[in-house]
């Protein structure tokens, strides 16, 4: 997206009192979307007295470094005084496995919708998209009734078989509005080649869906990383993720609140998608543009 | 695989539907009441300060992020420098967690320590930011805040849609000398439609399912001021015990996002149909 083609055409642009214009309304709304982030970096960096002292938009007198360790390593959440740190490893051992099987599971969905046509492939692509939509609350307690059957309800693996599930459909989708952009000629050669379902799919499809599984990774790393109700729930009191943990933390009833710990949390919460998205930044603009435009 | 789990979907649903219509409590069990547990959903108070609260919160917000997006998108398209500096600010909100930016928002909004006090030292005695504490206005603080991190993604659209435009609709509405706000309101907008539209409709299924933004930020208080259908149900399913009650909001949220989506997924169906016919490629 950023290497726009240059418009060669004149667009509407002879006043140079609207550009200063221009300027202004970018900066202003810039510092707006800037200035919680900013909020939050000086706060951890504060010390108690001065953010009850002062003012919650200067610069901190000292740097204090105090917050940090505490928010990640001793920070109580009820009767556990580990910080974050736990809900940092939880949520790998969520997100990690759970991208993993769901990509895979959903290039291969989409290859089967895209090649393989078949009868109600409309219905079908309907029903993915209320699928993408549902509200968690109406899945949430029969899915813990099924866990429970199966006996991995509050186990990772069950916590994963939830992530993928409702991955499923917005990935399937984007996956299969690629596949379907690719010349029909080249699976019907790798047909007369005598390629079979899964030997087309690992030998033809796979080398040439790198873009596409970027878009999606990205995709599910930021959504399950930042998935709150859906740890809360299936996750089970050992592997509750990062979200949970902070929010534990941020919303403890008792003791005095202490807003740098509080700030340090979040920032640390939020370093997983954020690095993410300046490390990516281009393919995450596609990732949401792909799953929001044709999803 | 996307069987089976549509298969889940659909199970799931129809089981919530026939848990909706029993008497169960503390666990669901076929004691069939009829629509007994939707009569008392619509008599409850808390639920209609949910109700409330999602309409408000989903007007405010659908029309604050359209307008704010398409404004950051138009301005970012009259190639202004560091163009992918300002995309990136407007946009990593987008990338955070709703808990982040309900904490966050919470802290910047605290009545004693926040943006209020920062205005109270520099003399601004007037200004006054309460909200979250305010029954009536904590709705809104929720609005601000949700605001801050959606708008960034209507801008992607819409900047996607700009882009997406003929040069020689520029060009002769320049030759015609249209002044640049009136061809954006009349001609370029009306253009961007499918775009306005798949925003609209994807904010708004988010807006029905909004939870962990308010637990965050205000856990539906104060009192129950910013409670959600989507907290009425949790806290039926979990916290109270009473699983019917939960069944039958639940449903009737599906049913809502159903209303929402139902018409869209049908006139995206038609569109790429046509399209399909249109090129013949199979």
């Amino acid at each position: 997206m950023s290497s726009r083609k240059t418009p060669e055409g004149k667009k509407p642009q002879n006043w140079s009192i609207g550009r200063i214009g221009i300027y202004c309304f970018l900066f202003s709304t810039a510092l707006f979307f800037l200035m919680p982030l900013y909020i939050m970096i000086i706060t951890s960096l504060k010390d108690m007295d001065e953010i009850r002292g002062g003012n919650i938009l200067y610069l901190p007198k000292e740097f204090s470094f105090y917050a940090w360790p505490k928010a990640w390593g001793t920070a109580c959440t009820g009767f556990v005084c580990e910080g974050l740190k736990p809900g940092l490893i939880a949520s790998l051992k969520i997100t990690i496995p759970s991208v993993i099987v769901s990509v895979a599971l959903a290039s291969l969905n989409g290859y089967a919708l895209a090649f393989w046509r078949f009868k109600g492939a409309y219905f079908f692509f309907g029903l993915c998209m209320f699928g993408a939509f549902i509200p968690y609350q109406v899945m949430i307690y029969p899915l813990l009734k099924i866990e429970n059957v199966l006996g991995i309800y509050s186990t990772i693996p069950g916590i994963m078989l939830v992530h993928t599930i409702f991955g499923m459909p917005i990935l399937t989708l984007i996956f299969r509005n690629f596949y379907s952009s690719l010349p029909i000629d080249l699976f019907k050669a790798a047909r007369i080649d005598g390629g079979s379902f899964l030997k087309i799919f690992f030998y033809v499809i796979i080398p040439m869906s790198t873009p596409i599984t970027i878009v999606a990774v990205i995709l599910q790393v930021t959504g399950i990383w930042n998935d709150f109700i859906l740890g809360l729930v299936f996750a089970g009191r050992d592997n509750q993720p990062m979200t949970v943990q902070l929010n534990n933390i941020v919303q403890v009833d008792y003791g005095v609140a202490e807003y740098n710990v509080d700030m340090a949390a979040t920032i640390l919460t939020s370093l997983v998608p954020l690095a993410v998205y300046f490390v990516s930044g281009r393919w995450f603009v596609r990732g949401i543009a792909a799953g929001a435009i044709k999803g | 695989m996307i069987i089976i789990s549509l298969t889940v979907f659909v199970g799931c649903i129809i089981y919530s539907f026939v848990y909706s219509l029993t008497n169960s409590k503390l666990i669901p069990v076929l004691d069939f009441v009829g629509f007994k547990q939707y009569e008392r959903l619509f008599k409850t108070r808390k639920w209609d300060v949910a109700v409330d609260n999602i309409i408000i919160y989903g007007f405010i917000f659908t029309i604050s992020c359209l307008i704010i997006g398409f404004l950051l998108a138009v301005f970012i398209d009259q190639k202004v420098r560091g163009e992918s500096i300002f995309r990136t600010i407007y946009l990593y909100p987008y990338a955070m967690s709703f808990v982040v930016t309900g904490l966050v928002w919470k802290w910047v909004l605290n009545p004693t320590f926040g943006i209020e006090n920062s205005m109270h030292q520099w003399g601004f005695l007037w200004f006054e930011m309460d909200w979250l504490v305010n029954r009536d206005l904590a709705i809104y603080a929720v609005c601000i805040a949700a605001v801050w991190q959606g708008a960034g993604f209507v801008m992607v659209l819409m900047l996607a849609g700009l882009r997406g435009i003929d040069e020689d609709i520029w060009k002769s509405l320049s030759i015609e000398g249209i002044p640049p706000w009136r061809s954006y309101l009349f001609v370029i907008l009306p253009m961007l439609r499918p775009m306005v539209v798949t925003a609209v409709v994807l904010i708004a299924a988010g807006v029905v399912k909004v939870y962990d933004l308010i637990l965050a930020l205000t856990s539906g208080g104060p009192g129950y001021a910013t409670n959600t259908p989507a907290m009425y149900v949790m806290e039926h399913f979990f916290g109270r015990a009473n699983v019917g009650q939960a069944f039958a909001a639940s449903i009737i949220m599906f049913i809502a996002v159903a209303c929402i989506l139902a018409p869209w997924a049908y006139y995206e169906m038609y569109r790429n149909k046509k399209e399909k016919e249109a090129s013949n490629v199979f």
